[in-house]
């Protein structure tokens, strides 16, 4: 196994050209749980936590640039709470305080998992993934970019180098449904925001992101509609049923503190 | 492959295989058994050390990627043979049953009441939730850290 440390960008991406199979590490809080328990033997580990250009965010012409190694605990610490609020409150709810000081939003889009927090948040808000290679930068909608359970749209020389969103300003929250209220791998989750249309993505119960969209007068029947959107499985964190019945419970609740 | 960390303020080497912790470094090669091994996965915080300043799980960092930093582990808390306040208070209040989660614990009270010197229980419970104790019950650590807040 080898481990490459990158500094700069170009680099990285030279890297990852040079070698498709690298596996980027940011945070490491999924990566080392599988190194940890073998079940994962990368031939190279490419390791993108000196790559400064990552890291932070930046604001350009309305529109919001999260970088790709920003972590959990800097959204839910900084300014970026009054401007990604529902995505600040799903970081909030990552973890442990140590998770958030190290998982990333990059990272999070990486695994692409359907548990992933940053996820529904950032469909309602219409994100876009920044993928870079040597090749150049394309920009992804983040409603393609999860192919399925962790798979993600990524070629093999790319790399995510960041989150496009334009804040709606929009009244938006995030709910998560697990047995406490730390350390939770959602049961189920959800993001709703309503401004002149009411906007809802559910985590943690279909393959790939879901947006439902309604307008703002059909409120009555929203719920309804995002649970019927879901489709969710049994697994050892609920059944499919309960999933269904909690959605529809979070999202009336979502509503009511969305429209309140 | 060779990393270089400073470790509570001096620098130590370490040859170390590509793929292994930061925690697996400390503990066997680094001489720093502190901090303890229970999950490897991220989930009980008995391997919490600060890395530049911030709590991270030991297990969660690849040792490749704590090459050029700081680290600071229990063992770095006390000073001149004293116990750390945060230790201090883990003893006055019989915070310690087994002892396994104490490190981590006093690692991550450490590291709150440097950002709050005097927090609010819930403040407590947020900023210890990524640590497991599965012997006190909680009640006597969060005796611990109030009165080693009340002591700063
Ligand atoms: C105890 C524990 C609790 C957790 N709780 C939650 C939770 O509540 N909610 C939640 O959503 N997640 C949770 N996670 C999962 C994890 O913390 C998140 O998925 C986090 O966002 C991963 O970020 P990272 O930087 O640590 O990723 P890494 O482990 O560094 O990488 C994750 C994946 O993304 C890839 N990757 C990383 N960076 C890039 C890049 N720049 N370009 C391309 N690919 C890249 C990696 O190759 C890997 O496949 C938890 C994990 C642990 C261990
Ligand atoms: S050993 Fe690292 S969190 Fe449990
Ligand atoms: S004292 Fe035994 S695990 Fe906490």
């Amino acid at each position: 196994m080898d481990v490459l440390t990158p500094t700069t960008l170009d680099e990285a991406l030279r890297l990852k050209a040079e070698h498709p199979d690298a596996v980027p590490i940011q945070g490491g809080t999924d990566v080392m749980v599988a190194l940890n328990f073998d079940r994962e033997r990368p031939a190279v580990v490419l390791n993108l936590n000196e790559v400064r250009e990552l890291r932070g965010f930046s604001r350009e012409n309305g529109s919001l640039r999260l970088g790709s190694a920003l972590t959990f605990a800097e959204i839910e610490h900084g300014e970026l709470r009054d401007i990604v609020p529902a995505l600040a409150e799903a970081s909030r709810t990552v973890g442990s305080p140590q998770i958030r000081n190290r998982g990333t939003v990059g990272g999070n889009l990486g695994m692409a998992s359907p548990a992933g927090d940053a996820i529904p948040p950032l469909v309602v808000e219409g994100a876009e993934v920044e993928c870079a290679s040597v090749r150049g930068t394309r920009r992804v909608p983040l409603l393609e970019f999860v192919t399925g359970v962790k798979r993600n749209a990524l070629e093999q020389d790319e790399l995510i180098t960041a989150v496009w969103v334009t804040p709606s300003g929009v009244p938006q929250t995030f709910m998560k449904v697990g047995p406490r209220n730390a350390m939770v791998i959602a049961v189920v989750s959800l993001a709703v925001s309503a401004g002149d249309q009411l906007r809802a993505s559910i985590g943690s119960a279909s393959p790939r992101p879901v947006l439902v969209v309604a307008p703002r007068d059909d409120a009555a029947t929203f719920a309804e509609r995002v649970a019927g959107a879901a489709s969710p499985i049994d697994d050892v964190r609920g059944t499919e049923r309960y999933r269904r019945h909690a959605i529809r419970v979070l999202a009336e609740r979502a509503l009511k503190r969305v429209l309140a | 492959m060779r990393i270089t960390v400073r470790i509570n303020g001096e620098e130590h080497q370490a040859d170390c295989w590509e793929g292994e912790s930061l925690l697996f470094a400390l503990r066997e090669k680094l001489g720093f058994p502190g901090s303890k091994n229970a999950c490897e996965q991220g989930e009980c915080g008995s391997c919490s050390v600060l890395l530049d300043g911030t709590l991270v799980c030991a297990c969660l960092v690849l040792a490749a990627q704590a090459d050029g930093h700081d680290v600071t582990t229990v063992e770095g808390l006390a000073e001149d043979g004293d116990l750390h306040p945060v230790q201090q208070a883990f003893v006055d209040a019989g915070a310690v049953q087994c002892g396994f989660c104490t490190p981590g614990l006093v690692v991550a009270t450490t590291d709150l009441l440097r950002r709050s010197p005097h927090p609010t229980d819930d403040e407590i419970r947020e900023a210890l939730s990524g640590n497991l104790c599965r012997c006190t019950g909680y009640a006597k650590i969060f005796d611990a850290v109030r009165a080693a807040a009340a002591r700063a």
